[in-house]
């Protein structure tokens, strides 16, 4: 592994790739590894019962649900801002083109307290939604406004390029055909952006599963009812219990990288899909 | 009479691609929808961040950073910062010449490991960092031998903050490297420049956009990390703590007013790395556009 195939003329190939690898050793993989060797002076039992408590398996609940949730509002919601930014001409469009990366540029411990104060029970939206009865901060329902809010620019940007590149012809085709113009979008606009739109929706879900800042302002963070994961892993290492956050931790880190290959699955699948066409 | 079929009028300008548009009423709708769903978690919340940062006007907002340990906050999340950009840009260019330039094997599981930081949650990026020097850490002992604290001190805030960006440079640079090609440092290096030569005046002028991108991106990052900082900072007052996790102290003490002023200096800055993100992106295009 890590060997060259055949001699370049430029110079710093065994300087810079041994210094990425010490590097990467250094900062990544050495301290990840920390996690799992730390796992494995639990027994099997230990890791088991650490693992599936009754608190423990409620977080998965609201982690796995909340995030599944959000991911699919903005799969939805991200397709229809990403087909209204190309396809569309209106006022202010680039400015809001340039928005949508808000999710990524504001610290989440902003969005966190912002987000709490707009849907706390006398926030701008929270009062609103009080008197029709639905309560959002400190219930399940804000963990998902602040995991569709963290994750919201994942759908948008992997669906945008995809949409913009796509051929004109083929839509005139199909409408010279007969075709409606709702059975051009669904026959074959969709279709072709499926693979971009389960990309951004796993990154999106990826995201969310692993977020702490932006939900642990505006969940309340009641043990068994709205406290996620990663607050779990914070609430046990405060108790000294290492080996028992590191349990949760490798269970996560273990989500994460099966969402990681899937992701990368899907980006080679579309951009396959993409040169095909 | 039949309904004329839009092939019938082909040239008319304006109708040209009806067929391939949506009705002006469907249009509107699909605009208003996202326009709302925009401004409900995107206008709003910055909305809010500038009105309670304000909610008692301008001396209560500026009151907010006379406060020493405000001031030692933003100190601390420029120092962390300072320190883990140019260290994660050094490592950005290196592993992405190393990428780009060469052919080995193995090249794709280190793309995938590079940005394996990105898929680990924040609270795990702290969590492996104490597992390694916190007190009942790997190295907990001989360090509380030599007197070294990471764990509550501010090196744990740097190498946390170094593992959340760790990506960020690298991942802008490799694709962009790679699509460059080495034509044009073999090219430079056949006519005589030295290494370093080529790569100050050959590949730094290639890459400048994407190498501020990733820069401006990584910054953003370090300044408004969170969940991994709050691992391993212990929240010391005026000491372990930066501006995201002042945040936090001064918002469970409900000092709003001062939350939020500090908060916004961060909004601020995400508006800024946006702006300049904007501008960057413009740039490469416009440089791109002739050559293409």
């Amino acid at each position: 592994m890590f060997t060259r195939r055949r001699h370049d003329v430029l110079p710093g190939f065994r300087l810079t790739l041994g210094y990425t690898l010490f590097y990467l050793g250094l900062i990544v993989l050495l301290p990840l590894s920390a996690a799992f060797i730390k796992t494995s002076t639990l027994t099997w039992e230990q890791f088991w019962s650490a693992v599936t408590a009754p608190r423990v398996l409620a977080s998965y609940r609201l982690t796995f649900g909340a995030s599944l949730f959000a991911a699919t509002a903005n799969l939805i919601f991200g397709l229809l801002v990403a087909w209204v930014l190309v396809r569309y001409e209106f006022w202010g469009r680039s400015i809001i083109d340039a928005l949508v990366d808000l999710p990524f540029a504001l610290p989440t411990a902003v969005a966190g307290i912002a987000l709490t104060t707009i849907y706390a029970p006398n926030g701008w939206l929270g009062a609103p939604l009080a008197a029709l009865g639905i309560k959002v901060a400190f219930t399940p329902i804000g963990v998902f406004i602040a995991l569709t809010f963290i994750g919201l620019p994942f759908v948008v940007r992997t669906v945008q390029p995809v949409l913009e590149d796509l051929d004109a012809e083929v839509e005139e085709a199909a409408a010279s055909l007969g075709a409606t113009r709702w059975q051009i979008f669904h026959r074959i606009i969709l279709p072709l952006l499926t693979p971009s739109l389960l990309t951004g929706f796993a990154m999106a879900f990826a995201r969310a599963l692993g977020e702490y800042g932006s939900v642990v302002f505006i969940s309340g963070n009641l043990p068994m009812k709205t406290e996620i994961t990663p607050l779990l892993i914070i609430t046990k290492l405060e108790q000294y219990d290492y080996a028992g956050a590191t349990a949760l931790a490798v269970v996560m880190l273990v989500v994460s990288f099966c969402l990681l290959f899937t992701i990368n699955m899907l980006q080679w699948w579309s951009s396959r899909f993409q040169r095909s066409n | 009479m039949h309904a004329p079929s839009p092939l019938a009028h082909p040239a008319k300008s304006g109708s040209q691609r009806r067929a391939t548009a949506e009705p002006p009423w469907v249009r509107r709708t699909l605009i208003g929808i996202a326009l709302v769903f925009l401004g409900g978690f995107l206008f709003i919340p910055l909305a809010a961040v500038f009105t309670e940062a304000l909610a008692k006007g301008f001396s209560a907002y500026f009151a907010a950073f006379s406060d020493r340990v405000t001031m030692a906050s933003i100190e601390l999340t420029l120092i962390a910062a300072a320190i883990a950009v140019p260290l994660n840009l050094v490592f950005g260019v290196t592993a992405a010449w190393a990428i780009a330039k060469f052919d080995f094997y193995g090249k794709n599981l280190l793309i995938t490991l590079i940005d394996l930081p990105f898929s680990v949650s924040p609270v795990i990026s702290g969590l492996i960092y104490v597992l390694l020097f916190g007190a009942q850490g790997w190295f907990g002992p001989w360090m509380m031998d030599h007197d070294l604290k990471i764990i509550f001190a501010i090196p744990g805030i740097v190498l946390a903050t170094i593992f959340v960006t760790f990506p960020f440079v690298a991942r802008e640079l490799i694709p962009l490297m790679q699509a460059q090609g080495r034509t044009e440092e073999e090219a430079a290096l056949t006519l005589g420049a030295t290494g370093w030569q080529t790569f100050w005046r050959v590949t730094v002028p290639n890459i400048k956009w994407g190498l501020l991108y990733g820069v401006i991106l990584c910054n953003a990052r370090a300044m408004g990390e969170f969940g991994a900082v709050s691992v391993v900072s212990g929240h010391i007052r005026g000491r372990t703590n930066t501006m995201p996790l002042h945040i936090e102290i001064l918002y469970n003490e409900y000092n709003f007013v001062a939350a939020f002023a500090v908060a916004s200096l961060l909004t601020l800055l995400a508006l800024v790395t946006l702006g300049l993100k904007t501008w960057v992106q413009f740039n490469a295009a416009a440089e791109d556009a002739p050559s293409h």
